[in-house]
């Protein structure tokens, strides 16, 4: 940040968390996703122009307030009041000419701020080596694809910070109904709308895990699509890279669980990659237990929720679109088996 | 400050506006803007559709029954000038004439559909284009449709002697209404035979 | 009311007062505007009572981190269904209602221009009405929870079309505002010419009451407001019916067109909402500071600007879509913009209060809290104009908080404030003090518990329109509070509930003019009789009555 930049960012962040503390007391907290919490750049512009906005209604609000209440209290019938009629004031052009020029003016510097935010963060200039992640809504998960592989609900993306930044640019779209892509902590919300390319980006500085979830209404599980975005040093991620465009893992001590999952129609649905399993409808879980949660946020990963999921998903999440499979225990059993496999 | 008291205004002063000619107005206006809307979309999805019959292959220019429809404001205007000046019998033509031009529109605009419908294929459902030519088109006709029941109200009230000179009023808004259906299909023609062909 | 229409009487020397069939009759065949007015405002209670209890539920649900009191499908369409009602069956009605009663009384007239038309458009609001809640009788939805709608109430496509809502529930959504809205607009219509036509001799456009100016502007609203959302309602019901594709992304159709005819519709309605509230403190504030309203002109403009641009602002809502920057650089100035106006009517109310003599009455009561809430709801709106600040912000609970602290901190205390104001006009009684400042205070207490919180569920990442929420994401506190808050505000609506039925019957005699006002309307007697004025008045200035009680000191020498 350039120099002359420096100290209004000071008075400003410490103006921000000090009237703000209460939300991001969290800050370090892994579950907050607190708007005033920012680790990347258009969440930082967005919480500059908003500490602006908040100072200048605090401002507005402090003045109009105290004028309301000293007019209630001074102008107040007295209780040996004459019943006359006070002197009746029709208008005065001096003074709603002041209060109509001020509020332009106010007015008019919101509006110089915004504009300038709006464009520093639609029109930034996406670098050559900028990493290129598409995600694709869907009614109640998020598909996310990367270059030579797809994975579902949890996305990893390098830290971007000093000279080898490297953002993180997001195509958005949908395979339904309308969505929203909402990470507080790393950048304003943007919708996934069937038939239209929306895109959106992130240069988060910090590596940790950043949840958000969807906030556009889809449907009954609307409430249940939490996005889980590791940010990782570069190295960190590209192992991660590696392990996910690995084929599934074939451990033969799971081959019947397996065969149970290629010959139950599980593969309309899903994905494993290096199987015969190549269905795009529901998620892909060539490394399923490489993520912490299942469907989307509605439980952990373990091998007990794997198993309540797949013998009633409507149990786990009323109105998922994924059926009961109506296997029996031993079936059951042994397909929990192979899906813990897939690491 | 010490002006004159202000004179109360006579009856014969105190002249407001005609209240069915603001009422109309203000359908008009609700009425312009749920074509907009129509148009809007037809606007925005011109050259959008998919697949199926395009405007260029299948329409025809409804040049005969557009004149005819437009003629019909003259022939409406006509009448209520009948009216005003107490010719009953000049009215009753001229309306019918009104009434019979708008029924050879929408009996045109039902020629129309039906080869669209059954010898080019495009239904409201085919693509993007027939679902806004069949809405727009059909709103403006159950537009018509509705102008027609009124007018064929009036001309079988005028036939029994019904319509005296004193309804002339109560007429003109009635033609306020047709004339705007008329001034609808203006823009209707040339938003979808002209500029989105 | 125990007298029986005299009207009715005449004519049917036979009904006795008290046969049930002789009142109901004399209600439901009334074309009389102040008997339409006050069914209207009835029904507008009533669905008040049945969009609460549903907030109720929503409030129960949302308490605690993955609670189960109902299911995401009644959730769903309990946050729905509050949404409409509230919006359609309550506010429309109830403003239509005092416009329906107050106009004519207050330009000297004795009915609306079209009282038929008028008669018509209250049956046909209140059709729409039962026919959205018969949805819960309909047949079976998806899942058999009964067909009542649950797409939120502004039904985005293509969550809308038949792939995504199958049953008929979305149509229950669909035809019952399509209907109620040519209710709307008919009333409209009666209110602009009836503005127009109908004044009585003296008044010119610039003598009417501001309550008269600012329904006729509200009226114009109405004329292009609901038109394009009947006309997108016509589109969805073509999808749903036809096969057409308005909608259908699948067949190339924009999700988008929805949304913007939606908003085009739905931003310029909350003015159709909110600024009779603004009317109806306009008259109450300057009786209760005992002073003429501050810079009439000045607020005639504003309103007719506020009209205006609340035409041009409608993209505000779809900041999130992914709109060009030049897109959401135009709608964030415009919606900035329109706070100027706004922020002067604030000033020109707080003015008159200055150097008068305030009595705190219930309904001045109200009309100070309004002050300062929609002051609060007013600043928040600046904040989601600022663009970038909406991209974190919608779609989240700050939203719901401001337009909650804008519909309800504003619109409903000024509902309450007209109410205790003109209850005595329409009744011929006074609801009571006592039980009016309990109601006020559980009310302001209530409001501000379940609302204010939320401003921060939303800083802390809580989307809206979810059936639950995650524990360890700092969601929990704020939804605590805010589900407090629903007993304070029941409290309330059972305090003016018990204070009405009382005073209906118990209540001190009122008189003509109980609050020395000085419109026409108090210069009838209360309730007026079915012909408002035995002799249609005459005006010379914007307070008939001023100058009738000052002849030495009228207004028409300083307007």
């Amino acid at each position: 940040m350039s120099g002359d930049a420096v100290i209004p960012h000071l008075v400003l962040s410490t103006a921000s968390h000090l009237l703000l503390a209460p939300v991001a007391h969290a800050a370090n907290d892994v579950a907050t996703s607190s708007v005033f919490s920012p680790v990347s750049a258009p969440a930082d512009s967005v919480v500059r122009v908003a500490t602006l906005v908040l100072i200048v209604t605090a401002g507005i609000f402090a003045v109009v307030a105290s004028l309301l209440v000293y007019s209630v209290v001074r102008f107040r019938r007295r209780a040996d009041d004459d019943g006359s009629e006070p002197p009746q004031v029709y208008g005065s052009d001096r003074i709603e000419l002041a209060w109509t020029v001020i509020p332009i003016i106010t007015v008019f510097v919101l509006c110089l701020v915004t504009a300038r935010t709006v464009y520093d963060v639609q029109a930034a200039p996406r670098p050559a080596d900028a990493l290129e992640v598409t995600v694709v809504g869907h009614q109640w998960w998020w598909e996310i694809r990367y270059p030579g592989f797809a994975t579902a609900n949890e996305m990893h993306v390098p830290v971007s910070e000093g000279p080898a930044a490297r953002p993180t640019f997001l195509a958005l779209e949908s395979a339904d109904v309308a969505h929203s892509f909402w990470v507080p902590r790393l950048a304003g919300k943007t919708d996934l709308i069937p038939n239209r390319h929306n895109r959106m980006w992130i240069a988060p500085r910090e590596p940790g895990l950043y949840l958000g979830q969807c906030a556009e209404f889809c449907g009954t599980q609307h409430a249940h699509m939490l996005l889980r975005v590791v940010v990782e040093p570069a190295a960190e991620y590209a192992r991660w890279v590696a392990a996910q465009q690995a084929p599934a893992a074939d451990d033969p001590d799971a081959s019947a669980g397996r065969r149970v999952f290629e010959t139950t129609a599980c593969i309309n649905c899903h994905t494993v990659r290096g199987t015969v399993a190549t269905g795009r409808f529901g998620p892909d879980l060539t490394h399923l237990m490489s993520r912490a949660t299942l469907a989307a946020g509605a439980a952990e990963m373990s091998r007990i929720s794997l198993r309540a999921w797949i013998d009633d998903p409507d149990h786990v999440k009323p109105g998922a679109l994924m059926p009961a499979m109506q296997l029996d225990d031993a079936a059951t059993d042994q397909l929990v088996g192979y899906l813990m496999t897939l690491r | 400050m010490t002006a004159a008291t202000p004179a109360i205004p006579t009856a014969a002063e105190w002249r407001l506006p005609d209240r069915g000619r603001v009422a109309i107005a203000a359908l008009i206006v609700a009425e312009t803007a749920v074509f907009t809307i129509f148009v809007a979309a037809y606007l925005y999805y011109v050259g959008k559709s998919l697949g199926g019959p395009t405007p260029r292959e299948v329409l025809r220019l409804p040049v005969l029954i557009s004149i005819l429809l437009w003629s019909s404001s003259v022939t409406i205007h006509l009448a209520v000038r009948a009216l005003r000046a107490g010719r009953l019998r000049g009215f009753t033509g001229w309306w019918f004439a009104t009434l019979a031009l708008g029924a050879i529109f929408l009996a045109g605009t039902g020629l129309e559909w039906y080869r669209l419908i059954f010898r080019e294929g495009l239904t409201i459902r085919t693509n993007l284009f027939g679902t806004t030519y069949y809405s727009l088109v059909g709103l403006h006709a159950s537009h018509v449709i509705v102008g027609l029941v009124m007018l064929t109200t009036v001309f079988a009230l005028a036939l029994r002697g019904y319509v005296k000179v004193e309804h002339a009023g109560r007429a003109e808004v009635l033609s306020l209404y047709w004339h705007f259906v008329d001034a609808v299909w203006v823009v209707v023609f040339l938003v979808v035979y002209v500029v989105g062909r | 009311m125990a007298t029986i229409d005299p009207a009715f009487a005449s004519a049917h020397p036979g009904a006795s007062r008290t046969s049930v069939p002789g009142l109901l009759h004399g209600w439901v065949v009334s074309v009389d505007h102040k008997r339409l007015g006050l069914m209207y405002i009835a029904s507008g209670l009533l669905f008040f009572v049945v969009a609460g209890l549903e907030a109720t539920v929503i409030r129960i649900q949302l308490a605690i981190a993955e609670n189960h009191f109902v299911s995401p499908q009644v959730f769903n369409q309990m946050m729905t269904l509050h949404g409409t009602t509230m919006v359609f069956f309550v506010g429309m009605p109830i403003l239509l209602g005092f416009a329906n009663y107050l106009v004519p009384l207050m330009i000297g007239t004795r009915d609306m221009a079209y009282p038929r038309l008028n008669a018509f458009s209250f049956w046909l609001s209140l059709f729409g009405g039962l026919l959205l809640y018969s949805s819960f009788l309909a047949a079976e939805g998806l899942f058999g929870g009964g067909a009542a709608p649950d797409v939120g109430w502004f039904a985005y496509a293509p969550l809308t079309e038949l792939t995504f809502s199958r049953g008929n529930a979305t149509d229950y959504w669909n035809l019952a505002i399509l209907v109620s809205g040519v209710g709307s607009i008919g009333t409209a219509i009666n209110l602009v010419a009836t503005t127009l036509c109908l004044r009585c001799p003296g008044m010119t456009l610039g003598k009417m009451p501001l309550f008269v100016w600012i329904n006729f502007v509200v009226a114009c609203l109405i004329l292009v407001t609901i038109s394009p959302l009947t006309a997108a309602q016509i589109m969805l019901l073509l999808d749903r019916f036809l096969g057409a594709h308005f909608f259908d992304t699948q067949a190339g159709g924009s999700a988008l067109l929805w949304q913007h005819f939606f908003w085009i519709f739905g931003h310029p309605e909350v003015y159709v909402l909110m600024l009779p509230g603004f009317a109806f403190v306009s008259e109450i504030v300057p009786v209760f500071s005992r002073k003429v309203i501050f810079g009439y002109p000045i607020m005639v403009a504003a309103t007719v600007a506020i009209g205006f641009i609340s035409l041009s602002v409608w993209a505000h809502h779809m900041f999130a879509v992914g709109m060009a920057p030049a897109a959401n650089t135009f709608f964030a100035v415009s919606t900035m913009i329109i706070s100027v106006p706004t922020g002067i009517k604030i000033f020109n109310w707080l003015a008159t209060m200055w150097g008068g003599k305030i009595r705190f009455t219930t309904p001045m009561l109200f009309c100070i809290a309004f002050l300062f809430q929609f002051l609060c709801a007013g600043l928040t709106g600046i904040m989601l104009a600022c663009a970038p600040f909406d991209w974190q912000l919608t779609d989240s609970y700050f939203v719901v908080a401001h337009f909650h602290y804008v519909l309800v901190g504003g619109l409903l205390f000024t509902i309450f404030g007209a109410i205790y104001y003109w209850f005595p006009k329409a009744t011929g009684r006074m609801l009571d003090e006592t039980l009016g400042r309990w109601h006020f205070w559980l009310l302001v207490i209530g409001f501000n518990m379940t609302f204010l919180p939320q401003h921060f569920a939303g800083f802390a990442g809580m989307p809206r329109r979810i059936y639950t929420y995650g524990p360890g994401r700092g969601f929990e506190i704020w939804n605590q509070v805010s589900s407090a808050g629903v007993i304070f505000q029941a409290a309330a609506v059972a305090c003016f509930l018990v204070n009405v039925i009382h005073s209906l019957r118990r209540g001190a005699r009122a008189g003509s003019d109980p609050w020395d006002a000085w419109t026409l309307e108090w210069s009838t007697s209360s309730p007026p009789p079915a012909y408002n004025f035995e002799e249609l008045p005459a005006v010379r200035s914007r307070r008939p009555l001023w100058d009738l009680k000052h002849p030495d000191d009228p207004d028409w020498r300083f307007e």
